[in-house]
């Protein structure tokens, strides 16, 4: 049934039906609304979990980590430098083959203090060796939780399901909520394929010589490369269940586009907006809107992408001394296809600054008036300077 | 698609207000998007909150601009911030008080008024000094767009408001009743 909810507690509520055993987390804007629920849940009875209280993001994982070990399904949300400090950890995580899922809500790091919308605190965890699903409203929020659930515990790797600050986690509208006999359809319990227990003692996680090493690091990549295929299992799935399904890309208007668009979060749906009107008006704009991030879906951007005139791809991040993730990301991707297309790379909406249709307008038409790309980095929406 | 603009202070309940009409114009058929404008919220700090309505999916997810109609739940609002930007002429200013105030130009706007301290008082909500006023003030905001119906307002509020459920509703149908415009 269609409620009208928060996008924190779309993934509160996925959280609450995957039917989750322990949680971990510290609270910090503007995730704490999610984790605000499930201790409610847990407390009330309508979750039957643990929710440990920690002092840090760094122990919430810590925890997290443990419990997983342990074999049950294990839940964590942050944020920005809540994120930062579990640095050490994500890695600990991902490299122990531990399927814990995490909500991820992008929030900007200081100083200057902000508490708003950037991508860079996610983006800066992307050689962690954790999935990332970037999600664009409260529909996809909630289904691609619950999907992160089966994917981590299918591939025993690590899921940052990731959502834009205020804009998508503190933003109500319409929810399409499963009763918990459906979820349980698509998502059965956690059956771990190894797991700490007093009646097998193992140790775990333990010193790995160069004899051994490089082939744990390549095992992670094997796990990595059956994601693709593994997701789209997942989605028929949860499509067969639910009517629903988003692909690790997706491509709109893209087959006559003079210029297209590359947009993550809640920036794919304002472009969608944008794609229809410039469309009745003659324009050819499509748009492509990147989900998975990790692993980078190389051959479907490929695909997507190799034959395209020119590609705009917005960043709502940086890499200092460099350019924006996204822009760099795909144009590593495409640099090897023969003839590929001129890739303009555009930095806008950092630390919460809106992307309206505006801003995506004028991405398009300063792509389609230039030959080629003047600068790796355009930035718009900055103040003329004083 | 309309979008409304509320103007409030931090205790006030202001994105309770947008939350509730929300649920109720969803409940009215209507698809709905609704959110606070994200800053640290304080008491007493002016606040505003964000509402679209429309009757296809709402795909823009940026902050809004050019209102249709603003809610304004404490006059003063008007000295310190400029509540009527981007309104859309012809947009309804519906504000909390006996009079319109004094020596604002608001002309090209339809003003609609609404005593909600006195209907918040009269159902004993809050205090004398903090009234609770935005069940009042989305009684009288349904009535001047004359959707939703009082009924699936009342509906909405009792699903929202965790206290003092028959007060809010009453709050609600008494400003439903007293708006003027």
């Amino acid at each position: 049934m269609k409620e009208v909810i928060e996008g924190s507690h779309a993934v509160s509520e996925a959280v609450r039906m995957a039917r989750v055993q322990v949680m971990s987390a510290y609270p910090i804007t503007p995730q704490t609304h999610i984790v605000e629920a499930l201790s409610e849940y847990c407390a009330d009875g309508r979750m039957e979990a643990s929710f440990i209280c920690v002092e840090s993001e760094h122990s919430a994982m810590a925890a997290c980590i443990g419990a997983s070990s342990g074999g049950v399904r294990t839940f964590t949300a942050s944020s920005s430098h809540g994120l930062a400090l579990m640095h050490e950890l994500l890695h600990w995580a991902s490299a122990a083959r531990l399927p814990i899922v995490m909500a991820e809500v992008n929030r900007a790091l200081g100083p200057g203090w902000n508490i708003w919308m950037d991508q860079t605190d996610s983006l800066s965890q992307r050689d962690t060796g954790w999935i990332q699903l970037y999600c664009e409203d409260g529909q996809e929020v909630f289904d691609t939780t619950l999907q992160a659930f089966r994917l981590a515990e299918t591939v025993n790797l690590p899921v940052m399901v990731v959502l834009d600050a205020f804009f998508l986690s503190h933003t109500y509208e319409p929810v399409d909520l499963p009763d918990q006999e459906t979820a349980d359809r698509f998502l059965p319990p956690f059956v771990p394929n190894i797991r700490l227990e007093h009646e097998n003692p193992c140790a775990m996680s333990q010193m790995a010589p160069p004899g051994h090493y490089m082939e744990m690091r390549h095992a992670i990549q094997g796990a990595m490369e059956t994601v693709f295929e593994t997701f789209s299992e997942i989605e028929a799935d949860f499509d067969a269940v639910f009517g629903r399904k988003y692909g690790m890309l997706e491509a709109v208007e893209c087959e006559d586009a003079e210029v297209i668009l590359v947009v993550t979060g809640t920036a794919a749906s304002t472009c969608r907006q944008v794609v229809a009107d410039l469309r009745k008006k003659g324009e050819r704009i499509g748009m492509v809107k990147l989900k998975m991030f990790r692993p980078f879906p190389l051959e479907a951007i490929r695909e997507t992408l190799g034959g395209a005139r020119k590609i705009a791809v917005l960043d709502r991040n940086f890499s200092f001394g460099a350019s924006g993730i996204f822009a760099q990301e795909i144009r590593a991707a495409l640099c090897n296809h023969p003839g590929h297309p001129q890739v303009f790379g555009y930095i806008g909406g950092l630390g919460g600054r809106d992307i309206t249709t505006d801003t995506l307008e004028t991405i398009y038409r300063m792509t389609k008036e230039s030959p080629e790309p003047a600068r790796e980095s355009v930035w718009v929406g900055l103040k003329e300077e004083e | 698609m309309q979008e409304i603009r509320f103007h409030g202070r931090g205790g006030q309940g202001t994105v309770v207000a947008s939350v509730i009409l929300a649920k109720a114009f969803f409940k009215a058929g209507y698809d709905v998007q609704t959110f606070p404008v994200f800053g640290v919220e304080r008491r007493g700090a002016p606040v505003e909150a964000y509402l679209r309505l429309d009757h296809q999916k709402i795909l823009i997810r940026s902050n809004l601009y050019t209102p249709d109609h603003i809610v304004v739940q404490d006059a003063k609002l008007f000295d310190v911030a400029d509540v009527t930007r981007g309104l859309k002429p012809g947009g309804w200013i519906l504000i909390n008080g006996q009079k319109p105030p004094q020596g604002l130009d608001l002309s090209g706007f339809r003003v609609a008024l609404v005593d909600g301290t006195r209907i918040a008082l009269e159902n004993r909500l809050g205090t004398r000094t903090h009234p609770i006023i935005n069940t009042a003030m989305i009684g009288a905001f349904a009535k001047i767009m004359e959707v939703p119906s009082l009924e699936i307002l009342q509906d909405a509020i009792s699903e929202e408001i965790p206290i003092k459920i028959q007060a809010n509703v009453d709050a609600a149908r008494d400003a439903y009743a007293a708006v003027r415009f």
